[in-house]
């Protein structure tokens, strides 16, 4: 019986073996290699490799760094920001499109609202750069038009933020109205009728039909950003920092690249990219946890 | 939650309908304020794409918001006449020709045991908690890197294919369409003596069609629009895939090696025109695509990530 069980178990045991491999090599090598964070780590040497302990000295390191505790507000303020804004901003244009009774005036602004989301932080970088440049660019020209000072978007400390958060609601927008719309979808539309019937008007119905039938789709999109907290967004503040706005948009991400891959100081960049991991680990373990207890979400 | 396509609750009542006696000036109100906000997303692209068709005194003067002015296509023709951004250009060509299909195969083959029942597999979940742990941490960039580094991968295409080969989200989104699959189908199967390998190959993979395709252009789009690891896993820039390329000259502004001719022609077309020009073809393909793209990503994320 066992024996028979085992031999009906082997095909996907050989199924699952390449992808486990690939695991393996990609994921769990890393992981491991986490211990170059108590090493003076010399690349020669060679991860698992004869390398001198050094116990905490990486962290305290970082610790003594004079902008580290900068890099961790600036993270924490932008991705803070933009996980709030980033889980409102779309409910309320589900809501909106939902409201909206012209087929194809809806059809073409869900078309609209999410090409942003496809394209990559090089080709929006590139966008921004040009469209939000002082001399030049169409949003500063704009301004001037108005009767206003050119604004610095991307090289002035007061508004680099502003810009980052702005630029992500941006494109991501669009993918979350998405969700919501597959949610109201779900919506039976008995509800409305009845609610016609006894006379609400179109805010009570969004208010006491729409939202609570959105209702789990938000708690649950909100836990698991929650897991998200620690990023910042690497891809886009990359593309569009510089020196001039590192004091307030330097994040956690950029600052360990530049310090392990263009200093080269491995073991002080992996004892950074250590402290996010664990950070994240309970976020984000958290996050699975109370997603799993209050809505039954799970992944496998 | 349901895959249906986004169909309103209330069907086909005229736009702008008037409500007793009285106008609605809400649906007004509100289609004027989403058309705006649906211009803010693509209008920036429209000016780019006019930009990069434009003269560059043109582009320089700020004579150009939406369409092009004085016609020209030199920003075109010069990159078209830089090798450099042929050869990154096949390098992504390659990187999709041979991820996407390696992703695919490994999400299929991974996602078939991971979808059994604890009873059929009993393995199930020591590899689903293998799978699920690298979803909640992982060792950072730095240990990543020397991994690749040590595997002697670096400035290879392998190094743009291989270290995202299982891709997390897809073995989820599929292992859900896979439950999904009627057990009768599977069980007749196997009285007629099918192996697992065919039940897979015969049975799951042609139901599937429709969320398999939806994965792979996922996956073309996400190996498109990758260019980090490019950046920092090929040593010579000339093995940059087309978005690395596009990185370094239009967000870097570094213009690289170019011959003394190169510059005399730059000269002609400014910087600005020739920049738009490449990140309007950096979007190409995606735009090229972005038809079925909706179209799947919808059911994608119904799929997947609301399925509670």
């Amino acid at each position: 019986m066992r024996k028979r069980q085992i031999r009906k178990e082997a095909p996907f045991h050989l199924m699952i073996l390449p992808g486990m491999l690939f695991i393996l090599t990609f994921s769990y090598i890393p992981m491991a290699g986490i211990i170059i964070a108590f090493q003076k780590f010399i690349p020669a040497r060679g991860l698992f490799g004869d390398q001198k302990w050094i116990g905490l000295d990486n962290f305290r390191y970082v610790m003594d760094l004079p902008n580290f505790v900068q890099v961790i507000w600036n993270t924490l303020y932008i991705s803070s920001f933009k996980l709030v804004l980033g889980l409102a901003i779309p409910v309320i244009f589900a809501i909106l499109l939902n409201e909206l009774k012209n087929e194809a005036i809806k059809r073409s602004v869900q078309t609209s609202i999410y090409l942003p989301y496809f394209l990559s932080w090089v080709v929006l970088g590139g966008i921004l750069i040009d469209l939000l440049s002082p001399s030049g660019g169409l949003v500063n020209a704009m301004l001037k038009s108005f009767g206003m000072e050119p604004i610095f978007f991307l090289g002035d400390n007061k508004w680099f933020p502003t810009t980052l958060i702005a630029s992500d609601i941006w494109k991501n927008f669009g993918y979350g109205t998405i969700v919501y719309m597959a949610a109201i979808t779900g919506i039976d539309p008995g509800l409305y009728e009845a609610a016609t019937i006894d006379g609400a008007n179109r805010w009570r119905k969004a208010w006491h039909i729409t939202l609570p039938g959105m209702r789990m789709v938000i708690v649950l999109l909100a836990v698991l950003s929650l897991g998200q907290l620690l990023n910042a967004g690497f891809d886009q503040v990359f593309n569009l920092y510089s020196p001039q706005v590192y004091q307030s948009g330097d994040i956690l991400d950029t600052f360990v690249y530049r310090i392990g891959l263009l200093e080269a100081q491995y073991g002080v960049a992996t004892a950074v990219g250590f402290f996010k991991s664990i950070v994240s680990l309970v976020l984000i373990s958290s996050a699975y946890y109370i997603a799993y207890r209050f809505a039954k979400y799970r992944i496998f | 939650m349901t895959s249906r396509s986004f169909q309103p609750a209330d069907p086909s009542p005229p736009s702008f309908r008037r409500v007793g006696k009285r106008f609605d000036w809400f649906a007004l109100a509100n289609s004027a304020f989403l058309i705006a906000v649906a211009l803010i997303c693509i209008l920036p692209l429209i000016h780019i794409i006019a930009l990069s068709f434009s003269s560059s005194a043109a582009a320089a003067a700020g004579y150009v918001k939406l369409w092009p002015v004085d016609f020209t296509l030199a920003s075109y023709e010069f990159t078209a006449s830089r090798s450099a951004f042929w050869v990154s250009m096949l390098t992504s060509i390659q990187r999709i020709a041979m991820g996407t299909p390696l992703n695919l195969l490994l999400t299929i083959l991974v996602a078939y045991p991971l979808s059994k029942t604890t009873e059929q597999f009993r393995f199930r979940l020591v590899y689903a908690w293998i799978f699920f742990l690298t979803m909640l941490f992982n060792g950072g960039l730095i240990p990543w890197y020397i991994t690749i580094k040590q595997l002697g991968l670096l400035d290879s295409i392998w190094a743009l294919v291989l270290p995202g080969a299982v891709p997390a989200f897809s073995i989820v989104l599929l292992l859900n369409f896979f439950r999904a699959v009627p057990k009768e189908m599977e069980e007749s199967a196997v009285i007629d003596g099918a192996s697992q390998w065919t039940t897979l190959w015969r049975i799951y993979v042609p139901i599937s069609k429709p969320a398999i395709a939806t994965l792979a252009l996922f996956s073309m789009v996400e190996h498109w629009n990758s260019w980090f690891d490019g950046l920092i896993l090929m040593g010579d820039p000339s093995h940059y895939p087309l978005q690395s390329y596009i990185q370094t000259i239009v967000v870097q502004m570094n213009l690289g090696s170019m011959s003394m001719e190169e510059l005399k022609n730059l000269a002609r077309i400014s910087d600005r025109t020739l920049k738009a020009s490449q990140i309007f073809l950096g979007s190409l393909p995606i735009i090229a695509v972005y038809p079925f793209l909706q179209r799947f990503f919808v059911k994608g994320i119904v799929l997947g990530s609301v399925k509670g």
